[in-house]
């Protein structure tokens, strides 16, 4: 705590002050200053600024919750970061002062410590960082750098989607203010902590599968031909490969229509994801173009065994795990030598599975 | 407080498509007279969409890094960022005359001052000279050389072709370049026979594009003929059926770019300051303070 805080607070008791337990009332000259467990009635203000000086936490905690000039968005994320609305001052403060208080926000970590005067200072990294030696990460102070640090994962692929679980590893900001952290969560995670307080005073404003697909237009009015009064199994299938756990880190809200939920858990994400977003109706615009078309019989001829590699590809590829499989593990369907002996029996030199034409008229 | 919003196309699959747009904000963030700055995606985040929520200021300009009036001024954009009451005729714009419209957003309480775009405002010209300063490394380029202003061309948006045709005409005018041409990748003239519509030795072509990507690094240096695989890259100036072609890029990724947004916003009503000469300043090409070039 520090002088400018105790003004503001003797300045704030004829408004009163109410926050996190303390409370201060001004009626005329006479002042009430009051905590959890303790009253005091009836002081003068140097009354007033001792009982205040010996409890600088609520006083700085006071003055940092609400004489500072932020969006009630902000407000309200930072106190959730720290617990402030379950945790007394005192423990949160001894909380801060001994390690800081470790928070999450889809794959970051954020770590809150006490700076001057009972301030706070805010640090963020990966959350496998989170417990690296700092000297031996990229080191930022400035919100805007985490534009290009997030724009590629941790094998220098492009991410599209800013919530997709790859976010990269190696670096880390310290020292932000409240108003930094949050800039840069926002950078990371664009709109979520907006989306989250949206929801947290039950204003957030979902636009389902079938209202989001209907105001499409140009190249993307096409999906809205996918419904075709056959129900809804085909968005069970776009969420289900798309708005997973293990492909976005925000937790889909929004279901087929007003009156149909989908089938598929919407996951576990912190965030709330309130309509299909750009890459789900890129995605969509694709299948209902390949989903115009009609099922054919074909006849293959595999061992058992194919039949499972095939199905082993299917997996590994759609779980991302291709990469990961060994190089000489041959017991893996998947495998890229398995795989290749299976192309090299199984397809002709058109590169048709069996030597089965894909389109029969063609041929 | 007072905002600045660039909404842009964005990409799935080309992580630089969004560059321009940063860079572009980050120098309109620096002249300070914007209490915040961002930028909103079709194809990245934040979108169009949820932009605006994430914003403190009431009082917020959108401008369109988008080089033609169209389907994403008129259509996308308002659609996406909610814009209440929109109604295109209120531009009232020949397809490169539109300024502004104050609108009401849908879900904030803000109000939007909803811009032109960027590619058909007046000061887009002094940008495609200032790419041709740039790229010459010359800030007095212009007598001995030709200028073909190139655009995308399509047959379903005839506005596409107006913004092109509408700065060849300006840069023309300015009698600066002995001969300037709006040529196009998919109607006529075509950017193909570039050789063919100028007499000047030197030509200096400027793709009226925001990004650079797949037609300005690729199919158009491949269409003039500066490359026969444009992966080997080429040479600038290259020599091209005996004239020699300077290829400039994408004119979006020109820093002066940023005046353009600044000066959208400030036709709209913001109060922009000094900031559009001090871009200009900062944003002045090598050499155009007097140094000769080479020096």
């Amino acid at each position: 705590m520090n002088d400018t805080q105790l003004d503001a607070l003797v300045a704030a008791a004829a408004e009163g002050v109410d926050c996190d337990g303390l409370r201060v009332t001004a009626d005329g000259d006479a002042y009430t200053f009051a905590l959890p467990e303790e009253t005091h009635e009836g002081l003068d203000e140097s009354e007033l600024r001792e009982r205040a000086t010996e409890n600088p936490w609520f006083v700085s905690n006071w003055h940092y919750w609400t004489e500072r000039d932020r969006p009630d968005a902000e407000t309200a994320y930072l106190r959730w970061l720290e617990g402030a609305d379950d945790r007394p001052v005192p423990e949160r403060y001894e909380a801060l002062a001994d390690g800081g208080i470790e928070a999450s926000w889809g794959e970051l970590a954020i770590e809150i410590g006490l700076g001057d005067d009972g301030d706070r200072t805010y640090t963020l990294c990966h959350e496998d960082d989170a417990n690296a030696d700092t000297a031996a990460l990229d080191v930022h102070t400035d919100p805007l750098e985490a534009r290009e640090l997030v724009k590629h994962d941790d094998r220098g692929r492009y991410r599209p989607l800013k919530t997709a679980p790859t976010l990269p590893t190696g670096w880390a900001f310290l020292d932000l203010d409240g108003r930094a952290l949050a800039r840069t969560v926002d950078i990371v995670y664009p709109a979520t902590v907006a989306n989250w307080h949206l929801e947290r005073q039950g204003d957030l404003d979902i636009s389902n599968w079938t209202e989001t697909m209907e105001r499409q237009t140009g190249i993307y009015g096409v999906i809205e031909t996918w419904d075709r009064g056959e129900g809804h199994e085909h968005v069970n299938w776009v969420a289900e490969a798309c708005c997973a756990d293990s492909q976005c880190l925000k937790r889909r809200e929004w279901e087929y229509d007003d009156d149909t939920d989908l089938d598929v858990d919407g996951g576990d994400g912190a965030f709330p994801c309130r309509e299909p977003c750009s890459l789900v109706i890129a995605a969509a615009r694709q299948w209902t173009k390949l989903e115009g078309e009609q099922p054919k019989t074909y006849e293959f001829e595999l061992t058992p065994s194919e039949k499972e590699q095939i199905e082993d590809i299917i997996d590994a590829v759609a779980d991302g795990e291709a990469d990961d499989i060994r190089e000489a593990d041959v017991y893996e369907g998947a495998n890229r030598y398995r795989t290749r002996f299976l192309r090299a029996k199984r397809f002709d030199e058109e590169g048709n599975l069996c030597g089965v034409p894909t389109d029969d008229e063609e041929n | 407080m007072q905002a600045l919003v660039i909404v842009a196309h964005g990409s799935h699959l080309n992580p630089d498509a969004s560059t321009p747009t940063y860079e572009h904000a980050d120098t309109v963030r620096a002249a300070g007279v914007f209490d915040e700055v961002r930028t909103a995606f079709w194809k990245e985040e934040p979108s169009f969409r949820e932009v605006l929520r994430t914003l403190e200021s009431e009082e917020v300009y959108v401008v369109p890094l988008f080089i033609s009036e169209g389907y994403f001024t008129e259509q996308v954009i308002p659609r996406e960022l909610r814009l209440d009451g929109w109604d295109v005729a209120e531009w009232d714009s020949d397809g490169t005359s539109a300024t502004h419209s104050t609108l009401e957003a849908g879900d904030v309480e803000k109000t939007v001052h909803y811009c032109g775009p960027v590619g058909t405002h007046d000061a887009m010209s002094d940008v495609i000279v200032r790419r041709a300063e740039t790229v010459t490394d010359d800030p007095d380029v212009g007598e001995g050389f030709g200028l073909a202003v190139v655009g995308h061309g399509t047959e379903r948006n005839e506005n596409s072709a107006k913004a092109i045709e509408y700065h060849a005409e300006r840069i023309g005018e300015m009698g600066r370049f002995d001969e300037v041409k709006a040529l196009f990748m998919d109607e006529d003239p075509e950017i193909d026979d570039v050789t063919d519509f100028f007499e000047s030795d030197d030509i200096v072509v400027v793709p009226l594009f925001v990004a650079d990507g797949y037609h300005t690094q690729e199919d158009i240096p491949e269409d003039m003929g500066l490359t026969d695989d444009y992966r080997t890259g080429w040479e600038t100036p290259a020599e091209v059926d005996g004239h020699r072609i300077w290829y400039a890029g994408a004119v979006g990724t020109e820093a002066l770019t940023a005046d353009v947004i600044i000066e959208r916003a400030a036709d709209a009503g913001a109060d922009v300051g000094n900031a559009i000469e001090e871009i200009r300043r900062r944003t002045r090409v090598a050499g155009a303070d007097g140094a000769s070039v080479g020096d």
